[in-house]
């Protein structure tokens, strides 16, 4: 029923795309990340909350249609639904049905949930299209309390040691994980790139604590002892140094490694991820209870290695998604 | 062990000096008087024997969580540090009890005599009452070296601030033989157990790199010229009849080279000497690779002492008999350094040779031929001039041979270790031979981080084959690797070794057809 081609994963009887990379006519899109949203598609599918991420970032103009989690439509005979995947806004699994046989394409996903996005629902299938970027044991995640725990510790010592406390994360979803676990400690500024994309879960319905959009052209002293979320582009640029008495943290689940946050030199690493760690990972090919198993973007050969060593018929296969383990460009 | 989570924690977190001396003064303020002992104990090496072996940790670790072998070397390899591994595959505590670093430490020596059944139970305990952090330091105090984001100069100057001292005298108190069990840690530092006054170095005279035509100077009859040693710049020191040989990193390193000591022992009167530590057999100095096994040493063996013999070839003298001599010309120093070399037995120390030119030209053909002494070209010192305080122009002048260099293809490439190990920092080169590649040289050095970054996205990007952690990549990068010397090796499949490799530049300009040719580069072989 599947077949990964160099466009993107092609589902055959369904004549569609899965997130393709290279322009087709019809693309099923598991949520709204640059690496699996490309532009160039005739015509888009994807969840209702994805559908304003996809007109921000793509276009306008752009032809495409929401669904809703668990509605299911059908395409040359195919069955398409999609399921929460817990990964950001809107993300979801596909699930795909023909002639009795069931595929589930994860995208991406994480098993904690985050209290913004859908929380991720297993879903069985004969087989399953999982990711793997912390594919290894040494990724483990401390629960979403204590992570949260951190970030405040970490701005109350900033303040009382008169610093201003500057997180930086992916712009869709990290960003909006970070304000809603800070927002008691103090007010708290974004980019504007990150304001953009809170609206779509203003849209979307859901309710974000108040922030401010922060000024960067003019007037960086009202940003003085204050939070303030910047996304990674900003990582290497003056700006971030001139932002008064500055802290910076980088949340990203490549900080887990003390390696890795050495060679950032950052003030501060958290492994904070939207995606699954290792035992996420396993629980969602066990929770699927698929007979076969493709493993896309991140710790491809050693994930699908290790499950068919434990009887889970496994393989690895290439995709254009993700950027493996590069912490300069991957803030997931 | 809190405190001493935190201050490793803030050292990780900056590359400011100034953020990092801030730290360690914190931990100066908060910890309590054993740890701050132990803390100097275990920076200075004064850690207690190994008691149990590396090895035995990652057993149990895989037995605790039923990883497979292979798994856990992908894992290490991703993380780059044995230690740390083992912390982040643990499952969590069941609960956390926290202990001081000198109970660890009393727990950890108490330990040395336990056998192999008690150990476990007291890692396994132990493990399952601290947190990741914590169970980090702690694997790293059970055995291996304990490398802090901060220099051992860094280190000492921050000691000296907290201490209201000079760097040298805290050097000096702290590398001496002490018992964390007897001392204090403010009387330590402030040199209560040490007469310091006694091992009081004086800044290295530096000189700059020649970058113009050494007739520009001058007559050739104004200089003084010996050949530059590529070995560890040592100033030696004996007064009252102690000795301390200190390196230009202003370290003390008087018990890793005993030869020295025993020959400054035969020598009488007060003096402080100025000169190069090298590895030297037969005749011949060896190259600085022989002379690093030498290094960071707890003990040195017999069998390393004649593997590696320690010579110093001697430069200057800097005081002698209380004088301190800084102010006198060269040519006054030298004399006076031949006076008492004559005066006194030799034993493995030796005068540096002064070499004699009619004019420029045949100094420099001298130079130019200055490798196959194992040397790296020539130091040029004006007649008239001072041991000056550091580094100043116009003085002394280092006259170094150029190294050598070829352009050769990326073709596999590595994950680092410790800060490096997020990304493709070791790499191995090929050049050409015949319309094969064969690999020529490992090396770790010459890219900035942001270049290191772009290699290894191209390494994730075109990664032909995976031989565990290592990627054969596609042949296309090529960079320019210098070398110091170069020689025939039947260890190396090319069939030559190069010494010091590593990558002058990167060759964005050339492709992997413009590579250099196995036969080609042989005939660089003197």
């Amino acid at each position: 029923m599947i077949r990964f081609t160099s466009k993107g994963i092609y589902c055959v009887p369904g004549k569609f795309y899965l997130d393709p990379w290279q322009p087709v006519d019809l693309a099923v899109i598991s949520h709204g990340h640059a690496d699996h949203a490309h532009v160039g598609m005739k015509k888009y599918l994807c969840h209702h909350f994805t559908v304003n991420i996809l007109r921000s970032r793509i276009g306008p103009d752009i032809q495409v249609q929401g669904l809703a989690y668990n509605e299911a439509i059908c395409i040359n005979g195919v069955r398409v639904s999609l399921h929460p995947a817990g990964h950001i806004i809107g993300s979801a699994q596909i699930r795909l049905e023909y002639k009795g046989k069931v595929v589930v394409f994860t995208g991406d996903y994480k098993i904690q949930d985050d209290g913004l996005s859908t929380p991720f629902e297993p879903i069985k299938c004969h087989e399953l299209i999982t990711e793997s970027t912390f594919g290894l044991p040494i990724y483990r995640w401390e629960s979403v309390e204590a992570q949260n725990e951190r970030l405040q510790a970490w701005i109350k010592t900033n303040q009382s040691n008169k610093k201003t406390s500057v997180f930086i994360g992916y712009s869709l979803g990290k960003s909006q994980r970070i304000l809603n676990a800070v927002h008691e400690i103090g007010p708290v500024y974004v980019h504007y790139s990150i304001a953009k994309l809170n609206e779509a879960y203003s849209m979307a319905g859901i309710k974000l604590p108040d922030y401010h959009i922060a000024d960067l052209k003019s007037d960086l002293k009202q940003l003085d002892n204050q939070i303030v979320l910047l996304p990674p582009a900003l990582l290497e640029s003056q700006l971030l140094q001139k932002i008064p008495h500055v802290a910076y943290a980088i949340c990203s689940g490549w900080m887990q490694i003390r390696g890795a946050r050495r060679w950032r030199s950052a003030d501060a690493g958290f492994a904070i991820s939207d995606h699954a760690d290792w035992t996420g990972l396993l629980q969602a090919v066990r929770g699927s209870a698929a007979e076969k198993v493709y493993v896309t973007h991140g710790q491809t050969a050693t994930f699908a290695k290790y499950l068919n060593e434990i009887g889970v018929e496994a393989e690895e296969v290439t995709t254009h998604y993700g950027d493996e383990e590069d912490p300069q460009t991957q803030t997931t | 062990m809190k405190e001493f989570a935190t201050l490793i924690n803030a050292l990780d977190s900056s590359n400011k000096t100034n953020l990092k001396k801030e730290a360690i003064l914190d931990f100066f303020r908060t910890a309590t008087e054993k740890d701050k002992i132990w803390f100097l104990a275990l920076m200075t090496g004064k850690r207690p024997k190994r008691s149990i072996a590396i090895k035995d940790l990652k057993i149990w670790t895989l037995e605790i969580t039923g990883i497979p072998e292979w798994l856990f070397i992908e894992s290490y390899a991703a993380v780059g540090d044995l230690a740390e591994t083992l912390s982040l595959l643990l499952p969590p505590p069941a609960m956390l009890i926290e202990k001081s670093l000198s109970e660890w430490m009393d727990e950890i020596i108490a330990l040395q005599d336990a056998t192999i059944m008690e150990k476990k139970v007291f890692v396994l305990r132990s493990w399952n009452t601290l947190n990741t952090v914590e169970r980090f330091i702690f694997n790293k105090l059970l055995g291996g070296s304990f490398r802090l984001g901060i220099s051992a100069k860094g280190l000492i100057n921050t000691i000296a601030h907290y201490a209201n001292t000079e760097a040298s005298a805290v050097a000096h108190s702290i590398m001496g033989q002490w018992n964390p069990h007897e001392v204090e840690f403010d009387k330590l530092v402030k040199g209560a157990y040490s007469n310091t006054n006694r091992s009081k170095p004086y800044p290295f005279c530096l000189a700059y790199p020649l970058e113009k035509t050494p007739e520009e100077l001058g007559p050739i009859t104004e200089w003084q010229a010996e050949y530059k040693w590529d070995g560890i710049r040592g100033q030696l020191i004996k007064r009252e009849d102690e000795i301390h040989i200190w390196s230009r990193g202003e370290e003390l390193v008087t018990t890793q080279f005993p030869e020295i000591t025993e020959a400054l022992n035969q020598w009488k009167g007060n003096f402080v000497l100025d000169g190069e530590i090298l590895a030297v057999k037969d005749g011949r100095v060896l190259n600085f690779s022989e002379l690093q096994k030498r290094i960071n040493r707890k003990t040195i063996p017999k069998s390393l002492r004649e593997e590696v013999p320690i010579s110093v070839y001697l430069y200057d003298i800097l005081e002698l008999n209380g004088i301190d001599l800084r102010n006198e010309p060269v040519t006054y120093r030298r004399a006076l350094l031949e006076q008492c070399y004559a005066a006194n037995p030799p034993g493995a120390l030796q005068l540096s040779l002064l070499i004699h030119a009619a004019d420029w030209s045949a100094l420099q053909h001298i130079q130019a031929t200055s490798r196959t002494l194992n040397s790296e070209g020539l130091m040029l010192k004006k007649k008239d001039s001072p041991y000056y305080t550091g580094r100043k122009k116009g003085g002394w002048w280092k006259w170094k041979v150029n190294p050598m260099s070829i352009d050769a293809v990326l073709i596999y490439a590595q994950k680092g270790s410790g800060r490096r190990s997020a990304h493709y920092t070791d790499y191995t080169f090929a050049v050409r031979d015949g319309d094969q590649l064969v690999t020529i040289a490992k090396a770790y050095s010459g890219l900035t981080d942001q270049e290191i970054l772009e290699v290894s996205r191209f390494v994730k990007q075109n990664s032909l084959e995976k031989f565990g952690p290592v990627r054969t990549v596609k042949p296309e990068l090529v960079f320019e690797i210098a070398f110091e010397g170069i020689g025939y090796s039947k260890r190396h499949k090319s069939g030559i070794a190069l010494r010091f490799p590593r990558i002058l530049r990167w060759r964005k300009d050339k492709t992997a057809a413009e590579i250099d040719d196995l036969e080609a580069i042989k005939k660089l072989i003197q």
